[in-house]
């Protein structure tokens, strides 16, 4: 099944009907496509929270649609028949190693499929499979999640979230507060799901560097609405409006603004420093190649 | 110039995991007025000697080293006196914020002193307009971002007028704003004030403006120099967990290319610069 | 978001009511309990009624939110005026039915029943509504500082109240995330049956109680590195100050009790 996701107007107002009612989406109208890496940018409050809230029917919308594969939800729909979708679309949320209970890594591993009807035995196989693929040791499967260090939690709770076997990962900010091997590995592990699982990925992040260097598209979002929508390159051309909009800006894409200032000429926007490094090249005089290499 | 910490042959071991000790000898030294980056990765020990300073971790049988703070060797007796030369902002930002309000935190540590109700007043006001964050005053933690959080505890240390500022990762659960906003009053403090600034972090982009960095690794100091000479490590800084900053994976990246490239450290800046006097000499 | 259903008990407002002193308001909330048992005709419940307005209007709160404030007891109010509507007697006796006798005497008395409850719920929650829960921990602070004498630990007793309070948004916050992640993983909850629902409760409960130990402890980090030795010693930032308002509204509820005993 192709597990398409489409926004049609909608919009989401959190406390209708109290004083406290306030608009946080508007509008949206977007479709995040099977097998794509999408990535969601924009300041905290613009709304990116609540908009993949909406991506495994945890909220739904006030006004509008939401089609998540054959689902279609909308205001009116029973809260009853939303449980299935959540197995398609995993979440992991920020910090998730905080949704770790059980006494043991394997048992909080299978505790989400087996709320989906997966039998015990079948979950706990998964939850060893799923430690391998997170780069976990066998060992870890019988220690209580709590002797663990901060990244091998979370390496944990997202096994948790894989193990239910979902087509579409939902990612929030998967390396906030991790040193950067831990942020190398985490990511590196979301694109080998992405590529090799053929798992549909939504990363939201703050780092330019991760959607420069993963993502095939980036939405861009602003006060509860989507502003931008287009691929890393094409959203990261315009360092001027990024900065307008003061979202952060990849390194690279950076250092080539202040490169074309000074009168370099590239032909298009380089968004990895060997990219960049290779644009200079015809443009910087040459040591005899290769003499230099460590 | 004064050393105003002196660290010497530092050993200890969390109670609960005896086998592995989390600081391995360490003997380093701050001069006053120096800005001192300690980095590594997580679980590298660097928080741990971030507290150990501040006499923040409990002591048991095997831990050994001296620590003085200005002048001022640390004991059970004199921890209290230590503290008051020290202002520590930590990781979470929600996990020190004790006061129902941002002026009732700010004032905490003030109360803890004794100090009379007017002088508090004046520094508290003080202390916000340096974080610019006096017109949230009267508001609650929960309606202030991770990053006005950060700077109202910054406010809490600057409102006690320590000599020194700790600060343990403390922009590190912070958004990209949040963290520019922290650093830019850091810088601004050492600047005026002369603060003798100590930070802990695994970010090397937040290294660049201390005069030295200190890379613990394992327990144990690794190296200590100014970020030119560190940041010059290339791949080794990777093998060490961390990251490379990314003028020097640029120089990298041309050299690979068979560019000739300079053969030190260049900041961002200098590297623009010199990339356009090579391409005028083509 | 939610948090601030919960605390929305305090509605933020500059009226003079908002303004008082709160140990006044506290005060005077009790005080009001206490000569509220004066009253016995319908003069002197009149009076009350009108007083009890005076101060609502004084809010500059819409009504709305105090007749709220009546709902959750509504059930308990009407149960104790059937009560003493049914088994009181004296007066002119309309219907009886064994021990049930509907008399004159009995519906009064259920009146001001009625009437009662309702003032001293509107009185209450005058108090909350216009006073921040921070400044209600302050007022109790003061008033029980002569208990220091017996050695009770005032100060102590009023630094864990104010943390606690400045702690409830950050662990409703918290609760709501977890809930969502445990929805995420197929947890249902509020449906399915007692036992069910309890089932549901252990993944939400043990990542809370984790999570609020480890925020304990650095909490208790941060407040050590921050010069905090126990109560002994400390200054006061935050001041209550009594002014002339709050004199006057001690006169005022004075003038009350006056008037009620001429009434009654």
């Amino acid at each position: 099944m192709v597990m398409d996701i489409t926004f049609k107007d909608v919009g989401y107002t959190y406390q209708v009907g109290t004083p406290f009612e306030s608009r946080a989406l508007h509008e949206i109208n977007l479709t995040l496509r099977d097998h794509a890496f999408t990535a969601i940018i924009g300041h905290t409050g613009s709304g990116k929270s609540t908009l993949v809230q909406h991506l495994n029917a945890l909220l739904k919308p006030t006004s509008g649609t939401v089609t998540i594969g054959d689902r279609v939800i909308t205001p009116e729909t029973n809260n009853k028949n939303l449980k299935p979708i959540r197995q398609k679309v995993g979440m992991v949320f920020q910090f998730p190693e905080s949704q770790l209970f059980e006494e043991t890594v394997a048992k909080d591993i299978a505790f989400g499929p087996m709320n989906f009807g997966v039998s015990e035995e079948e979950s706990l196989k998964r939850a060893k499979e799923m430690v391998q693929l997170v780069g976990l040791k066998d060992a870890v499967l019988e220690r209580s999640p709590f002797d663990l260090s901060g990244g091998q939690m979370r390496r944990v709770a997202i096994a948790g979230v894989l193990a239910m076997k979902p087509e579409v990962l939902i990612l929030d900010e998967p390396t906030a507060g991790l040193d950067p091997e831990g942020r190398r590995d985490i990511m590196g592990m979301v694109q080998r799901l992405h590529q090799e699982n053929q798992l549909t990925v939504i990363l939201i992040t703050h780092l330019m560097e991760d959607v420069a260097n993963y993502a095939d598209q980036v939405v861009v979002m602003e006060n509860g609405g989507v502003v931008k929508v287009g691929t890393p390159r094409e959203v990261f051309s315009n360092v001027q409006w990024l900065r307008d909009k003061q979202l952060g800006v990849p390194e690279t894409a950076a250092f080539a603004d202040q490169l074309i200032k000074k009168g370099f000429q590239f032909k298009q926007m380089p968004l990895t420093e060997t990219e960049l490094a290779d644009e200079l090249l015809p443009q910087l005089p040459q040591a005899g190649r290769n003499d230099n290499v460590e | 110039m004064a050393k105003i910490i002196d660290v010497t042959n530092l050993n200890y071991r969390y109670p609960q995991q005896t086998e592995h000790p989390a600081l391995k000898d360490v003997n380093f030294s701050v001069d006053q007025g120096e800005w001192v980056a300690i980095i590594g990765h997580n679980g590298s020990g660097k928080s741990t000697l971030a507290k150990s300073i501040d006499g923040l971790l409990p002591i048991g049988e095997g831990d050994s080293g001296t620590i003085k703070v200005g002048g001022i060797t640390l004991t059970e007796d004199s921890v209290w006196d230590i503290r008051k030369k020290i202002g520590m902002v930590f990781q979470n930002p929600d996990n020190q914020f004790v006061g129902a309000t941002v002026e009732d935190d700010v004032a905490f540590g003030l109360e803890n002193h004794g100090m009379p109700r007017e002088e508090m007043v004046t520094r508290v006001h003080e202390a916000l307009k340096r974080v610019r964050m006096l017109e949230f005053a009267k508001r609650e933690p929960a309606r202030l971002s991770g990053g006005q959080k950060q700077r109202v505890a910054i406010a809490g240390v600057i409102a006690q007028q320590p000599d020194i500022i700790i600060l343990d990762e403390a922009t590190s659960m912070l958004d990209p704003e949040g963290r520019v906003e922290v650093l830019e009053i850091v810088r601004k403090l050492k600047e005026e004030e002369n603060m003798t600034v100590l930070s802990i972090t695994h970010d090397i982009d937040e290294t660049e403006n201390a005069n030295r960095i200190i890379v613990l690794d394992d327990g144990q100091l690794q190296e200590s120099g100014t970020p030119e000479k560190i940041f010059a490590y290339g791949n080794r800084l990777i093998a060490m967990g961390l990251d490379v900053p990314y003028a020097e994976r640029l120089r990298t990246a041309l050299r690979k290319r068979g560019t000739i490239v300079p053969a030190q450290y260049l900041n961002e800046e200098g590297m623009v610069d010199w990339l356009w006097t090579s391409h005028l000499k083509m | 978001m939610s948090n601030k259903l919960l605390l929305g008990r305090f509605i933020p407002g500059d009226s003079i009511v908002h303004r008082l002193d709160p140990r006044v308001k506290l005060l005077m909330s009790f005080y009001f309990v206490g000569i509220i048992f004066l009253a016995d005709n319908w003069q002197t419940y009149l009076f009350l009624f009108l007083f009890t307005m005076v101060a609502i209007l004084l809010t500059k709160i819409k009504l709305g939110f105090f007749i709220k404030g009546v709902r959750p007891l509504i059930w308990l109010i009407l149960f104790t005026v059937l009560l003493q509507m049914l088994f009181s007697s004296g007066g002119t006796v309309y219907w009886s039915w064994g021990p049930i006798v509907i008399s004159s005497y009995g519906v009064v008395n259920g009146i001001y029943i009625f009437m009662r409850f309702v003032l001293i719920i509107f009185m209450s929650t005058l108090l909350t509504l216009t006073t921040p829960p921070l400044s209600l921990a302050d007022a109790i602070e003061s008033l029980l500082k002569p208990l220091k004498v017996i050695h009770f630990p005032v100060y102590e007793v009023a630094l864990m109240l104010s943390i606690a309070l400045r702690f409830v948004p950050t662990l409703m916050d918290e609760t709501e995330k977890i809930m969502n992640a445990q929805r995420a993983r197929g947890v249902d909850f509020g449906e399915g049956n007692i036992f069910q629902q309890m089932r549901a409760i252990v993944p939400l409960l043990i990542p809370l109680f984790v999570s609020s130990f480890n925020r304990a402890e650095d909490l208790a980090t941060a407040m050590e590195a921050r010069g905090y030795q126990g109560g002994e010693g400390r200054s006061k930032y935050r001041v209550l100050s009594w002014q002339l308002a709050d004199n006057l509204t001690i006169l005022a509820f004075a003038l009350v009790t006056v008037v009620l005993v001429i009434l009654r």
